[in-house]
């Protein structure tokens, strides 16, 4: 019998930044991707892609392919659809071509499969497979699309006349036009937020393994969702879903691009049932980058009204949206451009009103959130560089017009300005802890001085509000399946425990994280807790890792669940105490009798009676599982802050500092936080200067290889400073935590746009498109205009 | 590698395979390899090794790094018949009997990898620069894992994991 609770630190709890467990078999090489994966008997996997993007499709010839030594099978169209095989649904209600049987519609789009002994055969099968095409014209955007006359990409659907996918609206729009009517000033932004691939390191791939004997079809391969993908075979291969064991080993990154169902996938399964062998397909780099997930492609069109005293009045904004080949965004939203209408959260405007469209093209399908939630990332940063104009047109300060217009602290719930209902916030704390860190007033005095010696400095401000952790049931699903999560703890009986959850991580730590929650609820020491995820034969079911969702809501049932233990372990204790459970206290891994807290016994102590001393009529073991559906959203926000300086030569960019306030609730393991908050601050950085992905006026993909489409490495990468100094815990979640995987990501891009703006103000340069690449930069200061990056790519560039 | 390949034509032909010696990770080998076949393709599927991993398949993304006689190679452009003779270390070759290296053991104190795919790469990386110089500076970290991409920890806690290994490497020479 104890007399001490256990330090939370000490045994791992929340708050401690405990090294990851996953590490010590990363370190060794002893991981386990999917590609690692040998199974006896197997066969490899590899597809032919078109090279045109629009093209009718004359004849298929596999007959030199098939004569290949080594070569079981050559899979086209053809023979998918006498399964019923050659187009599948999408997560958006769409359908997509698994293989190409009458025309391709994107360069890269699949057209055959070659499976072969090795893969090296099974790539010269492929060469040797002749397909003949007949070239369409090409439509790379959606004003393109929507020209008058332009090709029907789509003609293989009823009902489909023109290229639109949909038209959709929200907000209040007499309001909206009567606040416009009212302003001072009307402020207008016109932007592309460029197509972006999240381009994982590890590309995608499957193993298929069909049992004939057993009838079990197992599939390995790098999904950040495996009971949806279970599901989604179950529906669309018409299998038994039990007969289905869908295993996400190790997965070397995904970002949203490992969120949906590829060609790939679908036929190394059909394969494998056809050939009773299993069958592994491992993508190239070319392929992920020309034929999976893309993310973005967006116009966007906004105006603010304002008051001269600086109180924004309305907004209205407009987008289009160029959604590929395909409408499968991946997204589980009932609003059909995701969660756009986040904008402007961190504001308080009284009327907004939004219309966006959807529209068709010759490019890859797709449409990923790529680390964040669907469309939050183009909506912040529309929002930021709307504000950074706003600010510029009414003459005012920067972070002064930002303040005045954010919503206060005691102004929460706060309903924003497109109805989202936010729970809490200090959007002006965040920003000052940002502008002392960065030396606002000195850095103004400097940059004033430089720019009398021809330098040209310039301060970037984001705020950044996310909706984070799809979601809440009712408005959130994917395919009608509801968005909750859930996990599954097992106690043994000597204290040890094995917990199973609904997610999948992908470098997020979940194996280190959740084990440090169970030791906060339970005080069982998180190195007594092994974490399993990815294999749907043993987790819980649930919706997977994906819009920063694992934290709020598996994060928040490993709570629950942990909870629930506690429950049992309360009443098992009251019968080792020999008290009633109304006499027995909880103090972190003990119970003891409140008359008497030296009278006591520890979780483990009831773990262990759980097995060999439970009370009569007591259910033996300490096992249970909990699926928790979110009340809300979680809410984190942020505020980042750039400071470049800009060779008015070569348009080249340096970034002098970077500091980034997040507030993401309570901090798990605030190590792990911050690694998470850095990666996010580097794809920020890359998407505001390097990553390019465009395609020509053929549809020729401009960033097929890392040549093209340049990631930053060490070298490039600016040093950040973080702050995490706000904390507002999230008031629904059961530990008051809040997602932040994404948040830098989805923030901080504005930041560094509004820099190389704010080093270029005076010069009539409203805006650049991203990446801020140096050409474009030179471009906007040499000939004094805005720099458009919207394809077709430029012969110059 | 070795295949065996199912008999169906008359006149295949013969598959051309060359016979090379090398050593990996102290071990002498002999194998029978195609002449195409990639260096990471012998050391994952030959030899077994999975820890070296495959990105980009054209010399970009330093997954596959390895070190042919002390020094780094992207292992996916160079051809297995090209080691014959050579010596070839991998990630699985970096702890000892007992201990793990000090850049393992740092990657793990800074937190230098995430999802951990990138991650032998840049140790071997990270191996051959304090092979060479056990002192570097900040830059000279960056600028030697250059050529070493990662997505998911903006490389700052891996600077800091190599500058660690640097320091515990000093410290036990002493």
């Amino acid at each position: 019998m104890t007399s001490q609770a256990v330090d939370e630190i000490k045994i791992g709890g929340l708050g401690a930044s405990r090294k990851r467990v996953e590490d010590d078999r990363f370190i060794r090489g002893k991981g386990n991707y999917t590609d690692d994966i040998t199974l006896p008997g197997m066969l490899h996997m590899e597809i032919l892609r078109s090279p045109l993007a629009h093209a009718r499709i004359k004849s298929i010839d596999t007959s030199r392919a098939w004569e290949i030594p080594g070569v079981h099978l050559v899979l086209t169209g053809e023979m998918m659809a006498t399964r019923n095989l050659a187009w599948m649904p999408t997560l958006s209600y769409d359908t997509q071509a698994v293989l190409a049987t009458d025309k391709v519609r994107f360069q890269g789009q699949e057209v055959a499969c070659v499976i072969a002994d090795d893969p090296y055969i099974a790539k010269d099968a492929c060469e040797a497979i002749d397909v003949e095409y007949e070239p369409l014209p090409v439509i790379v955007n959606p004003m393109q699309a929507l020209a008058e006359g332009a090709p029907v990409i789509r003609d293989d659907k009823e009902n489909q006349p023109d290229n639109v996918v949909f038209n959709w609206e929200v907000g209040d729009k007499a309001g909206t036009d009567a606040a416009f009517a009212q302003a001072d000033v009307v402020s207008r932004l016109a932007l592309h937020y460029p197509r972006s691939h999240p381009s994982p390191i590890e590309c995608c791939g499957s193993i298929a393994d069909f049992n004939r004997a057993t009838s079990k079809l197992t599939v390995y391969m790098t999904t950040q969702a495996p009971h949806i993908i279970r599901a989604a075979v179950a529906l669309v291969a018409e299998l038994p879903e039990q007969m289905i064991r869908i295993i996400s080993p190790d997965i070397g990154g995904g970002f949203g691009n490992k969120v949906p169902v590829y060609p790939g996938y679908v036929c190394s399964i059909l394969a494998s049932i056809l050939l009773e062998r299993p069958v592994k397909w491992i993508e190239d780099k070319s392929g992920n980058l020309i034929s999976t997930g893309f993310a973005r492609d967006i116009y966007l069109d906004g105006e603010m009204a304002l008051r001269k005293d600086g109180k924004i009045l309305a907004v209205r904004m407009h987008t289009e949206s160029d959604h590929g080949a395909f409408f499968s965004d991946a997204q589980p939203s009932k609003f059909k451009i995701g969660l756009m209408h986040s904008a402007f959260a961190a504001y308080d405007i009284p009327h907004a009103h939004l219309t966006a469209r959807g529209t068709y093209t010759n490019k890859a399908p797709g449409g990923v959130a790529y680390r964040c939630s669907f469309r939050v990332t183009e909506a912040m940063f529309f929002q930021e560089r709307m504000v950074q104009s706003a600010a510029t047109d009414l003459g005012m300060d920067q972070a002064e017009f930002r303040r005045m217009n954010f919503v206060k602290d005691d102004d929460f719930p706060h309903r924003t300005p497109f109805g989202f209902l936010t729970d809490s916030g200090q959007y002006a704390k965040c920003l000052d802890v940002g502008l002392k860190a960065i030396d606002y007033e000195n850095f103004r005095a400097r940059q004033a001085e430089a720019r009398k010696r021809g330098k040209l400095l310039g301060l970037g401000i984001s705020t950044m509000t996310e909706p984070l952790g799809a979601g809440n049931s009712r408005e959130y699903d994917i395919l009608g399946i509801k968005m909750f999560d859930s996990a599954d703890l097992k106690v043994h009986m000597t204290g040890k425990a094995l917990l199973r959850t609904g997610a999948r991580g992908q470098g997020q730590g979940h194996e280190t994280t959740w084990a440090q929650i169970v030791a906060h609820e339970l005080g069982i020491p998180a190195q007594d807790v092994v974490v399993e995820e990815g294999d749907t034969d043993t987790a819980p079911f649930g919706m997977g890792t994906y819009a920063s969702r694992s934290t709020p809501v598996a994060g928040a049932a490993v709570a629950m669940v942990s909870r629930k233990i506690r429950a049992k372990a309360r009443r098992l204790a009251a019968h080792l105490l020999e008290v009633s459970e109304e006499d027995v206290e909880w103090e972190l891994g003990r119970f003891y009798v409140r008359s008497a807290p030296d009278r006591g016994v520890t979780i483990q102590e009831c773990a262990m009676a759980a097995y060999s001393n439970m009370p009569d009529g007591m259910e033996p073991g300490l096992e249970n599982t909990a699926y928790y559906d979110p009340p809300n959203l979680t809410w984190p926000f942020a505020v980042y802050i750039v400071t470049v300086e800009v060779d008015p030569q070569t348009g080249v960019w340096d970034v002098l500092s970077m500091v980034a306030v997040d507030d993401c609730g309570v901090r798990i393991n605030p190590m792990i936080v911050e690694g998470q908050i850095m990666g996010g601050l580097t794809e920020a950085y890359a998407m505001a200067s390097m990553q390019f992905i465009t395609f020509d006026a053929e549809g020729n993909c401009v960033g097929s290889n890392y040549m093209d489409y340049l990631l930053p490495t060490a070298w490039e990468t600016p040093g950040f400073e973080l702050h995490s100094e706000v904390v507002t815990p999230c008031p629904h979640h059961p530990i008051g935590a809040k997602g932040i995987g994404e948040c830098a990501a989805v923030g901080g891009p504005a930041a560094f746009v509004n820099a190389v703006i704010d080093a270029l103000d005076g010069m009539g340069v409203r805006n650049i498109d991203m990446p801020l690449l140096p050409d474009r930069v030179w471009e906007a200061i040499t000939y004094r205009r805005d720099v458009s990056g919207a394809p077709p790519v430029r012969s110059d560039d | 590698m070795t295949i065996v390949y199912d008999d169906t034509s008359e006149d295949t032909g013969s598959v051309p395979i060359r016979r090379i010696k090398f050593t990996i990770n102290g071990k002498k080998k002999i194998a029978e390899v195609e002449p195409r076949l990639l260096l990471s393709h012998l050391i994952r599927r030959g030899l077994e090794l999975t820890g070296t991993h495959m990105g980009c398949d054209t010399t970009n993304c330093g997954a596959c790094t390895v070190l042919v006689d002390g020094k780094p190679v992207k292992s996916c452009t160079m051809l297995a018949v090209q080691v014959d003779g050579h010596e070839i270390s991998t990630v699985e070759g970096l702890a000892g009997q007992s201990e793990l290296h000090p850049l393992q053991e740092g990657f793990k104190q800074e937190h230098g990898l995430q999802c951990g795919f990138c991650t032998p790469g840049m140790m071997m990386a990270a191996k051959a620069l304090l092979d060479e110089n056990p002192s570097p500076t900040e830059d000279e970290v960056r600028w030697a894992l250059s050529g070493n991409l990662c997505r998911c920890t903006g490389y700052q806690n891996i600077v800091k994991s190599v500058l660690w290994a640097a320091e515990k490497l000093r410290g036990s020479a002493e």
